[in-house]
This record gives structure tokens, sequence and C-alpha cells, in this order.
């Protein structure tokens, strides 16, 4: 589904997470302009190799490509963007861009650098889920996100009997280290 | 935390490029895949399956039918435990897989559980996957469980349901549609971002419903709604139902006006610059209006933001091409933005600057420019090419300095496509200003001396012969042109051996030299350059005059549609018989609908013919001409822009250029059949111009076929008193015979029925006898002409809500004339303006316009008309034109 469909609502098109050679980490389109991997390659290289001398450590930069506007932050030697149509307000677009690494930092517990986030890609993947469905932005407040992302432990409500004993254990470990860490 | 997914090996920890998917190969992950089907489920082992399976999709591998089916099934298996960050990745990896229909039962009765769940992660994310695969048939059998969920008291729960069903609407409108009080409830949640979701969706689902659409907006913009991202969608609604209520109150102001002025007071950067944006897109918006949004604009500009500036300087380039004059006050803000980091900013500011500057700024800001234009990549150079550009036009006077910077930036590096905007800027302002031509044309040979671009240096060349003969000193032009001959490529070379003739045969003086100089080419290397040098070596020579076809060879274009020519060429067989040009058909037939260019953007560069009109009424000429019964017709005179005769997306698309001779007019009607089952025939326009006394219709000629989808025309011819701007008015009606076509064979039945279809009224007005040609000093143009000709008078023109700038543009489309200097751009809040016009009457006579405009506080406007042309009845009929308009 083309967001273009979705008329007046603000729409994302993509969500890029590459590294600092301009390779992917983890990617997410919404749009059906990119309908082959090699149109999102090409696009991904295009956007990389535009904004790789920007500096764009301290505040978000701001690009304006083949019809796209994509806003855009690096961290350490990861770079992130996210990617809007020609019409949409800028500052939308720079409030999800701004959701996307913010959680990343909190999942990631601050070290935000590739290693780290190939690591947990499993959150990074959860984090994109958890921002934008289908092209709409579904949240933007960073705590929120993390928090959805990370409630990772194992369904309360299950009851015990259907635990193997190794969960269990696992369990029990998990909530002794979160009573440690508080 | 998850775990590294692989073990770390010490020794590797070194290595920067570690990644813990190192190696990983497909194969190796879908058998580990299998761990899925365990008995006792390991969670931990099974996230990290899931996760390196994700990380190949998004890697871009490809599973096959039968892999995605495998893993599919045996990701089903995982329902059964209950870890949390698990069922998360079975929920993702669902969606990723995109199961088929006969698939997606297999998962269905658990999501459906899921959907039903005390746990809210559950509910929102089986709400989300579920929709996300389900057809429509499904859809009926959730949709009560799906109502409940818009209305959750979780809000995560509720904004998935939402966004769900925002995208269901695509698919399944008729079910949504039915949720519409759920929603309607939903917009009144207190969760910031339900009530986005829920806005977004009842609009959809209303849109249809302008009254609706008024309503809803009408209640929320008396301010319930929280969320920012809200605030937004509301300001775009509104601008909305602006847009399509169209006209202002009885008191001037425009509803919902002082909701968009409140928003730029938001505590959010994202509505006060959504709200911004709207304002300066409304129609015909009011330099009154205009104001609160540009002073919110300026303070973006020194933000230290760069999405703010960015934001900010796009939308204030954009109202500077309208109100120029509403964007001044940010020029020193502009100006510093010009050594901004980002490029993209600079590069708006400095465009920015150039539309709203003053003849004054121009050559400090040229300076501004040099240093910047050093250090930016040449899509930014292109877009300050073309702004330089219109600036030049604007204010002809500046030319020097302005083709100074272009020819410098000429000589240093650039790539191709900006090299060529630069020599099509250059071409224009040789074409537009005489003044610049002498100047213009020496940059170009300079150019041409260093030149990598064949494609470039030949265009330069062929502009050159035909501009080169025309100026005081043709013969300095000759060297340049012959160094091409030693040092170029075969292809340049040939071309400069035509510029080399066409000087012969314009300069009767330089014939002898340039025939010396013709006669060293035949020892060329390549034959296409002797062949040409043979060619007009013996056209060209003798001392007989040279008549009409040597020049007409020379000079002369094509005058068959090259389209023509290379299907009758196809078509030839080799024969006895010779090919014979004169037997390819003239008309224009069909030009596929793709190839349709925008209309009424000016040809520009060196695809445009060198001076004279547009080439647009060059090729109506032609093709006009080429249709025997208006071969007597004399020249065109103009050509007006196509107006549309049916609304947009009827059956039968038809649009009118009305073209006016000294003594006729011919509508030509371009027809276009949307319906592919449908064959016309005998396609003809019943004019009747009862409306139109003085005309009398001469000649109509149908259209034999107009089959689906390829634009055909046809022509109707009126005779008119000669010179007089003759107006009327005639009503069309398209005749035909409608014959169906076979779908499947694409076949036309042999018989066909009469039919009628109505077309719009068509007017011509005294606008279509004036040309809009700019004079380059008006002040020198308007004294040198005979004051005696002179013809002043004053009229009032009513009250207008808009203001002056409202009266000013209403009546330079009465007159269809060029606004001179910039003069018709009104600065925002003046008392008077003055607005100068030039053009050209029928029957070649000039014509200049001075208007004075007056607004006092009723804003009733009264406006002072002088003219003066080379002939006093045109000064007159000025005036009769504007006291009928």
């Amino acid at each position: 589904m083309s967001p273009s469909k979705l008329d007046l609502c603000p729409s994302v098109k993509n969500m890029l997470l590459l590294d600092s050679d301009g390779r992917r980490v983890a990617v997410k389109y919404f749009s059906d302009e990119w309908a082959t991997n090699s149109a999102m390659e090409a696009f991904e290289n295009l956007v990389f190799s535009k904004t790789q001398r920007t500096n764009a450590r301290n505040e978000a930069e701001i690009i304006l490509l083949e019809n796209h506007v994509v806003v855009y932050k690096f961290v350490q030697d990861l770079h992130f963007f996210v990617t809007g149509g020609d019409e949409e307000n800028e500052l939308i677009l720079s409030s999800v861009l701004q959701a996307f690494f913010e959680s990343v930092n909190l999942l990631l517990r601050g070290n935000v650098d590739k290693k780290e986030a190939l690591e947990n890609l499993d959150l990074i993947l959860l984090c994109i889920d958890e921002i934008i469905d289908g092209g709409i932005v579904l949240e933007t407040d960073p705590n929120v996100i993390a928090g959805k992302v990370a409630s990772n432990s194992v369904d309360s409500g299950a009851p015990l009997s259907e635990q193997t004993l190794s969960q269990a254990l696992a369990t029990a470990r998990e909530h002794l280290a979160r009573s440690l860490l508080k | 935390m998850a775990q590294p997914l692989v073990k770390k090996d010490d020794d590797r920890d070194d290595e920067a490029d570690y990644s813990p998917f190192m190696g990983i190969e497909k194969g190796a992950v879908l058998q580990e895949a299998r761990v899925f089907n365990d008995p006792q489920l390991d969670a931990r082992r099974c996230s990290q399956v899931i996760t390196k399976l994700l990380y190949l999709l998004n890697q871009g591998e490809t599973f096959t039918k039968v892999e995605a089916t495998e893993v599919f099934f045996s990701v089903t298996k995982l329902f059964q435990s209950r870890d949390l960050g698990l069922r998360r990745m079975v929920y993702l990896i669902i969606k990723e897989l995109s199961p088929s229909a006969d698939e997606v039962i297999i998962v269905t009765s658990s999501l459906m559980k899921d959907m039903n769940s005390k746990t809210d992660m559950y509910r929102a994310n089986a709400i989300r996957v579920l929709c996300r695969i389900t057809d429509g048939t499904l859809l009926t059998q959730i949709e009560r469980y799906l109502k409940q969920a818009i209305v959750d008291k979780n809000p995560v729960v509720a904004s998935a349901a939402l966004v769900s069903g925002i995208h269901l609407l695509q698919t399944n409108p008729e079910i949504v549609k039915r949720w519409s009080n759920e929603v309607q409830e939903a917009v009144q949640s207190r969760a910031a971002l339900v009530q986005f979701h829920a806005l977004a969706l009842l609009h959809q689902i209303r849109q249809n419903d302008r009254l609706a659409v008024s309503k809803l907006v009408t209640s929320l913009t008396r301010g319930s709604v929280r969320s920012p991202l809200a605030q937004c969608l509301l300001i775009r609604y509104t601008s909305q139902v602006i847009r399509e209520s169209g006209n202002t109150t009885q008191s001037g102001d425009r509803p919902f006006y002082d909701f968009l002025e409140s928003c730029l007071r938001h505590k959010s950067e994202m509505v006060i610059f959504e709200a911004a944006k709207a304002i300066t897109d409304l129609n015909g918006v009011t330099s009154r209006e205009l104001t609160p949004a540009i002073t919110v604009l300026q303070l973006f500009l020194s933000s230290s933001k760069p999405v703010l500036r960015f934001a900010a300087v796009r939308t204030l380039n954009k109202v500077a091409m309208t109100h120029p004059m509403a964007v001044t006050n940010c020029n020193i803000d502009m100006e510093s933005l010009i050594s901004d980091q980002n490029r993209s900013i600079a590069t708006l500011a400095i465009t920015t600057l150039l539309k709203t500057g003053n003849e004054s700024s121009v050559d400090r800001l040229m300076k501004q420019i040099t240093n910047f234009m050093s250090d930016i990549a040449d899509e930014f150079k292109i877009v300050v090419v073309e702004a330089i550009r219109s600036l030049c036009l604007k204010f002809p006077l500046k030319y020097r300095s302005l083709m100074n910077f272009l020819s410098n930036i000429l000589r240093e590096e650039g790539g191709f496509d900006y090299k060529k905007a630069i020599v099509d800027s250059i071409v224009i302002l040789i074409r537009d200003i005489p003044d610049a031509k002498e100047s213009g044309l020496l940059h170009l040979c300079e150019f041409i001396e260093d030149c990598e671009f064949t494609y470039l240096s030949t265009q330069i060349l062929h502009f050159l012969g035909i501009e080169g003969p025309k100026t005081v000193d043709p013969s300095k032009y000759i060297r340049y042109i012959y160094n091409r001959v030693h040092l170029e490529n075969a292809t340049v070379r040939a071309s400069a051996v035509s510029t080399l003739a066409k000087f012969g045969a314009s300069v009767d003086g330089l014939k002898p030299r340039i025939f010396v100089l013709l006669r060293r080419c035949l020892f060329d290397s390549d034959d296409e350059v002797r062949d040409r040098a043979t060619l007009y070596l013996n056209t060209l020579g003798g001392d007989i005059e040279i008549d009409n076809d040597v020049s007409d060879f020379l000079f002369g274009s094509l005058d068959i549609p090259l389209v023509n020519l290379e299907t009758s060429l196809k078509k030839y067989e080799p024969s006895d018989k010779a090919f014979d040009i004169n037997l390819v058909p003239r008309e224009v037939k069909s030009q596929p609908l793709a190839e349709k260019k925008a209309p009424g953007k000016k040809p520009t560069g060196l695809g445009a013919p060198p001076s004279g009109p547009p080439s647009t009424v060059d090729s109506y000429e032609r093709q006009l001409l080429s249709i025997p019964e208006f071969a007597n017709f004399g020249k065109l005179f103009k050509s007006s822009a196509p107006v549309e005769l049916t609304e947009a997306e009827t059956e039968y698309a038809v649009n009118v250029v009305k073209h006016i001779f000294d003594t006729h007019v011919v509508f030509q009607y371009t027809c276009t059949n949307t319906i592919p089952e449908q064959l016309l025939e005998d396609v003809i326009v019943i004019v009747d111009a009862s409306e139109a006394e003085e005309f009398s219709q001469v000649i109509s000629k149908p259209l034999r076929s107009l089959p689906y989808d390829s634009p055909g025309q046809t022509f109707v011819a009126f005779e008119k008193p000669e010179g007089l701007p003759t107006t009327g008015k005639f009503s069309n009606i398209l005749k035909f015979i409608v014959k169906e076509v076979d779908p499947t064979s694409g076949e036309a039945e042999d018989d066909g029925v009469e039919d009628e279809y109505q077309l719009e009224d068509l007017e011509v007005v005294a606008a279509d006898y004036i040309l809009k040609v700019g004079v380059s000093n008006f002040r020198n143009a308007w004294e040198s002409m005979d004051p005696d000709s002179e013809r002043v008078d004053e009229y009032g023109l009513g009250q207008r809500g808009e203001g002056l700038s409202e009266a000013v543009n209403t009546v330079i489309n009465i007159l269809g004339m060029q606004p001179c200097e910039g003069t018709e751009a009104v600065p925002p809040n003046s008392r008077s303006h003055t607005c100068l016009l030039s053009g050209v009457f029928i029957g070649g006579v000039k014509v200049l316009v001075r208007l004075s405009f007056g607004i006092d506080s009723t804003k009733d406007v009264a406006m002072k008309l002088a003219v003066r042309s080379d002939d006093v009845n045109v000064s007159d009929a000025i005036h009769e034109i504007v006291a009928s308009g």
C-alpha cells in the first residue's frame, strides 16, 4: 500500500539504519515506490553518498532528494534516515527521526554503534515496528517506544505449569536481575 | 536484554568489522529453524533464529515459495510459547512473510485468541498482524472485536485498531465505514495519539461528504485537540475546507483563517510550521493574511536546528514566487543563510534572494554568490543559474553584470547538465535582451574554444549560424568557427562547416573568404565534413543571387513531423520509384498521451528557436500552413493557450487553441477519446456563432477517425473584419459517429451511430489580439513614442476585497499584455501602485500602457490608464477593451 493513498495524513516512506560504509543494518520501506531490492539499494546508496560528508552529529540534518525529503542523524558509526514525500511537513519527519534514534539509544543503553545494534537487531526491528505502521506514525515518544519493545519477559499471566523448568529458572533469574538493577 | 546471537570469539573482538551475522547463510538458517518444531521450545533460541531470518530478509535475501511456506508453518507452532519476547518476534516475522490466503487460516485462530487476551501487548499486535494479512471474508468475522478495540481503554490497543482501520479502508471501505460511531468516540479520547489516529480515520471515512468534513472541522477547531500531530491533521483538513468553500464571507474575512492564525502561536513547532505553510498556500492569499505567517517563518530562519531553517526557507522560497514583496523583510536573515553549512538551505536562500531582490541589490548579491558557487554541487548550481536567468529577464538593465557572472562560471569546471543550463540561459538572454546579443555571442564563442561536450558545441555553432550574420560585424565570429574545423572531432567539424555556409549565404561581403575556407574543408579526413563542404560550395557557388530555395535549405527547418517521416520511410519498399518526401503526411496525427508535456511551459534554451516568437507559435504556424485550406490565411499573429471545453475525466476530452490571423480566426480542437470500447469517426465540432455576429464560418475540417487514447485534431475557421479586435462568444457541439470496438480483437464494428456531445462555450476576447512582448527599458520606450498617440482616462474598479494586487492582476489579464520591470508585484499594504505593460497589437502595432492604481480605506480602487502606441486608433481600442472588461 502506498502512503500516497493516505491523502492528507502525514506519512513516512521509509526508515533506514545504515552503517558508516552505507551498508544496511536495518531498513523498512512503507511505500511501493521502491519495488525491488535493487531499487531500494540504489536509493540507499544515493542517500548515503549525498549525506556522507555532512555533519549530522549534533543536530539532525535534512536534504531534498528526487522528490523526497530525507531527515537524518549520525551517531557513532550508525546513520539514521527517515524519508517522506516532497510536500511532507519536515518537522513531522524530524520528530519521527528523533523517536527513532532516541528509542534506539534507550534500548542499547547508550552504546549506540553498529556492533551493539547488530547484536540487538531484534530490538531495532521491533523499535521500527512500534514507530511506524504501514507509513502512519504510530508513536513518537522514545520512552513509550522503548518500553513497549523491552517488555521482554515471560507472560506473567501464564500458569507456572506451562513453563518448563529451564524457563522458570530463566524467569526467576530475570526477576532477580531486575530487582538488583532497581 | 537479548543475548548476542553468536558466541563471541575472543580473538575476534579486536576486529573492527565484527558482526554477529558474519558468514550467515540462508540454507543453514533454514535448517536452524527446525528448532521451532521441538516439543520443548527454547524461547531464546527461537527468538534468535527468527532474528536471523529477519536479518536475511532485511538484507534483500528472498525465500522461495516452498521455503517461505515451511518457515511460516513452523513459526505458527511458536504460539504455544508464552514468552512475550518470542511472541513479538513471531508477530514481526508473520508480517514479513506475507502469507497467502490459505496459510492465513492456520494462524487466524491463534491471532483471534490473542486479540481477546488480557495482555494489552498481545491485543494490540495481534490486531495489527491480522489486519495486515487478512482478506475481506475474514474481516467480517473479526469486525466485532475491532470495533471493541477502537474504544479500548488501553491507548496502544485503540491506536492499533484505528491505524489498521485506515489501511483496511483502502481495500474494504464498506466494512470500515460501519465503525464510524466508535471512531467518533475515539476522537474524544484523552490519549494524544489515539485522537490523532481516530481523526485520520474519521476524515477518510467521510472525505467524500463535504458537509460532514466541514462540520468535523468546525467542531474541532474550537479546541479539543491534544496532540501536535492531530493538530497538524486538523490544519490540513481546515485548509481543504477553505479551498473547497472557495469564497470569502461578506465581511471579506476568510472562514477559519482565525484558527490557522491561532495555530501560529501553538507551543509545538510542528504545528506552527504546518499552519504557516497552510496560510502561504491559501488561494489568492492577501498580504495581510500572509504577514503573521511570514513573521514566524522568519524566526525559524535563525533557529539552531537545520531542519527548521530548511523548512522555513523552502516555504519562503515558494512564497517569493508569487509574493516577492512579502518576503523582503526576511532578506537580512536570508543573507546570513548563504553561508549555511547545509548547502540545500544556502541554495534556497540564494534563489529566494534572487527572486525578492531589487535592481540596486543585484551587484552586491552577485558578489556573494560568486564566493558561494565554488563549493556547492552541480545540482545546486543549476538552480542558481536558473534563478539568475529569471532575475536578468526581470531587470534587463543589469544584463551586463549577470551576463559576466554567467560567462565566468561557464569557464569553470562543471558537468554537462550544469554547462547546458548556463548555455541555455545565455541563449535566452540573447533572445530576450537585444543589447546583450553581442557580448553573449562572444562568450559562447570563447566557450566553444575549450568545450569538451560535442552536443553543446554543435548546438552553439548552429545558434551562431543563425544569429551571427545579423550582428554588426559578423566577420569577427569566423575565426572562432573556423578554429573548430581544425581542432575538433568530426561531428563538431561538420557542424562548423554548416555554420560557415550560413555566414556565406547571409553576408555577401564574406562570401569569397568563406569559399576559401570551405574549399580547405574538402580535404578533411571525415566524409560527412567533405560532403557538406562540397554541397555548400555548389549551392552557394556562382555569382547568381542566392535564391529562396537555397536559403530555405540552409535556414529552414523540416516542415514535416519527424514521426510521420519515420513511419513513411519504414513503409517504403525499395523499388524503381524513388521515395517522395511530398507524400509524407503533414498533419500531426496521433501523439501518444504519454508524450504530452505540461502545458504552458515556455520552451527554453537551445531547443527553442533563437529569436522571434516562442516556438509554440512557430510550430502551430507550420502545422496550420501545412493544411492547404489555411495556407492563404497569411502570417499567424497569436495562438492562445489551450482552453479546456470539457470537465476533467469525461468520456471525451476536448480543448481548443484559438489561432488569430489578420482576417481569420482558426479554432483548433484537440479531442481525446477516453473510452477503450469506442472508435469515433467523422468527428466535427458544430459551432454556433449567433453571439459573434461579425464572424462568419468559412471552413470546417473534420477528423476522420479518433481511436481510443490518441488525440486528434479538427479545425473550424472563421472570417472576421481585417485587423480589428473583434470579440464574440461561440457555443460548441461535438458531433461524431460512434462504433463499438471489440476489446479482445481491437476490431471496430462496421455500423456506427451518430451522436452528439455538448461542449462548453468559447469566447474570443480582446486579449487574444495582443501579444505579450516585453521591452527592456520602459521609460526609454515610452518617451520614444509619439506623445500625441497618448490617450488617458480614469476608471473606478469598485471594491476589491483582496486589495490592490487583485485589481492589478485583473487588468493585466483583461489586456493580456506583458508586465515590465517586475511591476506586476504589488508591495503588501500599499495604497497606490504603478504597473507598466507592453505588448504588440494585431497588425504589429507596438503598445505601451502605464497603469496607476489607488485604493482608499473602503477598499475602493481607482485606476488611471495611459496608453501610447504607434497608432492612435489602437490607443483608443485599448481604452475600449478596459471600459468593456
